[in-house]
């Protein structure tokens, strides 16, 4: 039960993202052939008002609703970053997706991007198979 | 109802879409980030013997219903607000795209080419396959997706998700302007 305000959370980010036409393949092509604003200030605009939430909940003191302070997670700089970086970007103007997009292609009705999925739990599993061979 | 139906401009559901990351804070304590389900999923489903995915998931299963509600939100919209109108795109894009042999635009994605019909094909090993792979296995790599380093990352002031954020952006210029062109006119055409 305590995971239900999550799916609940999920529903509304998935709602938003299709009602943003973030997930649309056609919405991803129009960005990378710098013909549309729209992705650009949806991405920027999400940062600029992220920032502001983090920055009130800090000045605030405000603590999660179970008591805790709340913790930003570290994202270590590795090499992984651009490699990775760079093929993950690869794959996103190929499927129009990033990887909440790809579950909400899945749920609009796009059932065969459940193939997509697999591909990515599978490409996923290669990495941490290959981790120790690649440069971080 | 009008609202709902149509698409939201980016002012509106960017920052609807930034306030996510305070709101999982607030009510979990969580980092939004989404491609660690993927990570999840082999952890429950397929570990073999990998270090990478020897660890307790389900301390981090508010990850997977996050997913699942991504999924459940896009179908709600498709049962009760779908507009049905193709996407509002630059003209250009879609001469572009219809030069490259893409045939349908009246929904969110192109239909010719994301439909069952395609997946023992060459078209499917290069959009479902060999996409999906690389967004699997570029994430993971890369520590995070747009959600986590885009957002998140950079939301939190995090240089090395700024590096990574630019490198997707590098990585869907290069394939979207100088190698993708190429592979749907050999494909589609």
């Amino acid at each position: 039960m305590k995971n239900l305000k999550f799916l609940f959370t999920g529903m509304l980010f998935g709602i938003i993202l299709v009602k943003a036409e973030v997930i649309s393949w056609f919405r991803i092509q129009e960005m990378f052939r710098l013909e549309s604003f729209h992705m650009y200030g949806v991405i920027g605009s999400a940062v600029f008002t992220a920032m502001l939430g983090v920055l009130l909940i800090r000045k605030m003191g405000w603590r999660s609703v179970n008591g805790e302070e709340i913790v930003v997670q570290k994202k270590p700089f590795t090499k992984g970053n651009i490699i990775g970086g760079l093929i993950f970007g690869l794959g996103w103007a190929i499927t129009g997706a990033c990887p909440g997009p790809i579950f909400a292609q899945i749920g609009s009705g796009f059932t065969v991007v459940i193939i997509t999925f697999l591909s990515a739990v599978a490409g996923t599993w290669v990495y941490g198979k290959c981790k120790d061979r690649l440069p971080h | 109802m009008n609202f709902l139906k149509s698409p939201w401009p980016w002012y509106v559901a960017g920052p609807l879409i930034g306030l996510c990351v305070p709101l999982l804070m607030l009510i979990g304590n969580k980092a939004l980030g989404i491609s660690s389900s993927l990570r999840h999923i082999c952890a429950a489903c397929i570990p073999g013997k990998i270090p990478f995915f020897q660890y307790d998931w389900k301390k981090e299963s508010w990850n997977l219903w996050f997913v699942g509600g991504i999924a459940l939100g896009a179908a709600i919209v498709l049962l009760f607000f779908h507009n049905g109108r193709p996407v509002d795109l630059n003209p250009d894009t879609i001469a572009a795209l219809r030069a490259n042999g893409v045939q349908e635009f009246d929904e969110l994605m192109p239909g010719d080419i994301f439909n069952w019909g395609n997946v023992a094909s060459g078209t499917g090993l290069l959009f479902f396959i060999t996409g999906g792979f690389l967004v699997g296995f570029g994430t993971r790599y890369a520590n995070g997706c747009t959600s986590g380093h885009s957002i998140y990352g950079i939301a939190t002031l995090q240089w090395p998700s700024l590096v990574a954020t630019i490198c997707f952006m590098a990585g869907g210029f290069a394939m979207t302007n100088y190698i993708l062109p190429h592979l749907m006119r050999w494909l589609l055409l």
